[in-house]
């Protein structure tokens, strides 16, 4: 399972955009805002937490399709479901490996894109550690939206339409944590329901993905 | 016995393709399916690997003891000979893959990206994860697509080594490989469903 | 003989044949009276003046959007557990009813809320989880219509049902998490504290039990339909592969 992490990764980094490409898209979102706001920085600092969230949100929309599609068209999906290796396992290290080429680097990024919209450095920990936890559920997520839409061509906008109400809860407790973290107000409790979001996402929804992903394949 | 298939019926899009099928598949056996296009081969395959569900019928095998190989190759074309066969052998239990190279003749070729090779290669490539897997039930659609009379001739010694070390394979091929002993053949056009007849989802609305 | 029987798709046809004039019936019976009642014979509210009677849409049709995803869960997981073509089919007739169900919820709300609260819209828990439902319903109709395999359409929506519900009743807590609200309490409630008066809580009362049947009804066509389109497409693989 470890090989195909590796391989995983390794594919992202011969493809080029794989690590690029989100983060750059991240990046965009975050100058395009202030241009269409304008340059206030106090009503820009205000927006920034879900400004951050939002761009990287859609980030992570961009290249869910990836996920599955290359190993559907060809054919390696096939010969893993008959491999030795579970299919919930396989789902499960392919929405980890998605999180490491795309939600990781957008965490990184973050504290830089927090500075352009007017956050103080001291805030940026927040920002930071709400990504950090919040991403690799929008993964998991992702990855369940993926299976369902693996065999179906020009599936982008459709996954998009079906995974981004899904991202609601992730969203909302995500720039909660980052929103009361900035204010100093005591952010325990949705720190906490957003780190089960995340763990549930993975351990639960890997079989669900697996499931429609054996009903694709057939 | 390793693959027992016992009053078979699969169907395809609604459409009852096969029924009645039986055979038994034993160690050293080779079983070659025929048929025309359509007839149901690689869903019959597919059946028994299984990726498609069946309608009637039971299929006894080993699921830890097959390795099916599809039509497509699931060859990553950015990653290059070896780091394809490594992942394989990664997937299938770490076995070393310098013969798998050695037999299919890839080793000059073990550090080129497989989107460079032609497509038989890319063939051979897809065939050596075969020997990685260690698996005695070979399930193989169409193996020797692409493949030049060389190559085709060094594939059917590799089967037969593989039936003498006590292994099988079902192959859907219209290829004669050349093995005379324990070879037999299905051609699956004799269990063709009698016309009209479609599965239980769609027959239920009638 | 067990109720399963009729989800047989040819035995549903000729029960639901004699059921639907029914349906039909109560319907136009529940909504006439709900609404002219409503609308006609009763008082003002002393604060918020005739506005108030926009409630015979507004509950009922809130009400109906929410039970036809509930509808679809059930339809959903009996689909995946039992394999009747008849639940698959109703799950996917009753989609569109719901989502046009929501939209009247979502559009009588706004116009209720204009002169009410002074805004077209709020984002208000409730509010916004209405619109987060109208999402889904549109995620899952797209992805009816993406998938040609009818069998393989079905596995896969009853899938994303059940997994958006999980997600859609966490979104309804998390939207009361993010914000508490200006939407009034429960209009109808089994507390004794009833939060709307008699006078207009009887004819509300038809009302819902006309949209329940309307629901029905429409849900009821909606699958007669689908089941004779697969009894089409049937015939034509049959004829085909003669």
């Amino acid at each position: 399972m470890i090989a195909l992490l590796q391989r995983d990764l390794l594919l992202a980094v011969r493809a080029g955009g794989g690590f690029g490409l989100g983060v750059a898209f991240f990046l965009i979102v975050v100058v395009l805002v202030p241009l269409g706001i304008g340059p206030d920085m106090v009503i820009l600092s205000k927006v920034s937490v879900g400004v951050l969230w939002v761009g990287a949100l859609l980030a992570c929309v961009l290249s869910l399709d990836r996920i599955f599609s290359l190993d559907y068209d060809d054919g390696t999906l096939e010969l893993l479901l008959t491999s030795p290796i579970p299919l919930e396992a396989v789902v499960t290290i392919k929405a980890f490996s998605h999180w490491i080429t795309t939600g990781l680097p957008l965490v990184v990024v973050s504290p830089i894109l927090g500075l352009l919209l007017g956050l103080q450095v001291s805030d940026l920990k927040w920002v930071v550690i709400s990504l950090l936890i919040g991403t690799p559920a929008l993964s998991a997520i992702g990855a369940f939206g993926a299976s369902l839409t693996v065999g179906i061509r020009r599936g982008g906008l459709l996954l998009s339409l079906l995974v981004l109400p899904l991202y609601v809860p992730t969203l909302i407790f995500g720039a909660n944590v980052a929103s009361k973290g900035l204010e100093d107000v005591s952010n325990n409790g949705a720190l906490l329901i957003l780190t089960a979001v995340t763990l549930a996402a993975f351990s639960i929804l890997p079989f669900a993905s697996a499931f429609v992903l054996r009903i694709n394949l057939r | 016995m390793l693959l027992s298939v016992d009053n078979l019926s699969v169907s395809r899009g609604g459409v009852s393709l096969f029924e009645g099928l039986n055979f038994t598949l034993s160690s050293g056996q080779f079983i070659s399916l025929t048929g025309g296009n359509g007839t149901g081969k690689t869903t019959l395959l597919r059946s028994i690997a299984g990726l498609q569900p069946i309608d009637k019928g039971e299929i006894l095998i080993d699921t830890d003891n097959f390795i099916f190989a599809g039509d497509s190759n699931g060859i990553k074309t950015s990653l290059t000979v070896s780091e394809n066969l490594r992942f394989w052998s990664a997937i299938f239990g770490g076995k070393e893959f310098e013969e798998a190279l050695e037999v299919f003749h890839l080793t000059k070729f073990e550090n080129r990206f497989a989107g460079k090779l032609s497509a038989g290669q890319k063939r051979r490539l897809s065939l050596a994860r075969l020997m990685l897997a260690d698996k005695a039930i070979w399930l193989l659609d169409e193996p020797t697509v692409s493949l030049d009379k060389k190559s085709m001739e060094e594939f059917s010694k590799i089967l037969k080594n593989h039936l003498e070390a006590g292994g099988a394979a079902v192959v859907a091929t219209h290829i004669d490989l050349g093995l005379k002993t324990h070879s037999s053949n299905i051609n699956i056009e004799d269990y063709r469903t009698k016309s009209g007849n479609l599965n239980a989802s769609a027959g239920a609305f009638l | 003989m067990s109720l399963w029987e009729y989800a047989n798709p040819v035995k549903f046809l000729k029960l639901s044949d004699k059921v639907l004039p029914f349906f039909v019936g109560f319907s136009i019976i529940g909504l006439s009276i709900g609404l002219f009642w409503g609308f006609f014979f009763t008082p003002d509210d002393y604060r918020q003046g005739s506005t108030v009677k926009i409630i015979y849409l507004h509950v009922p049709s809130a009400l109906m959007a929410i039970n036809a995803w509930f509808m679809m869960l059930v339809a959903s997981l009996i689909w995946l557990v039992r394999r009747h073509h008849v639940s698959a089919l109703a799950a996917k007739a009753a989609a569109p009813v719901g989502v046009t169900m929501t939209m009247v919820a979502l559009v009588t709300g706004a116009l209720w809320g204009q002169p009410m609260w002074g805004t077209w819209w709020a984002w208000d828990p409730r509010l916004t989880s209405f619109l987060v439902l109208f999402l889904f319903y549109l995620g899952y109709i797209a992805l009816w219509s993406a998938i040609d395999n009818p069998d393989t359409a079905a596995d896969l929506t009853s899938m994303l049902c059940i997994v958006g519900s999980v997600f859609a009743i966490l979104s309804r807590y998390a939207v009361n998490f993010w914000n508490q609200g200006l939407h009034q309490g429960a209009s109808l409630s089994l507390d004794k504290e009833k939060n709307v008066a008699d006078v207009f809580y009887q004819p509300l009362l038809f009302s819902i039990f006309g949209f329940v049947f309307l629901f029905l009804t429409l849900v009821l066509i909606g699958t007669r339909t689908e089941i004779r389109l697969r009894r089409t497409e049937a015939l034509r693989l049959r004829k085909d592969s003669e």
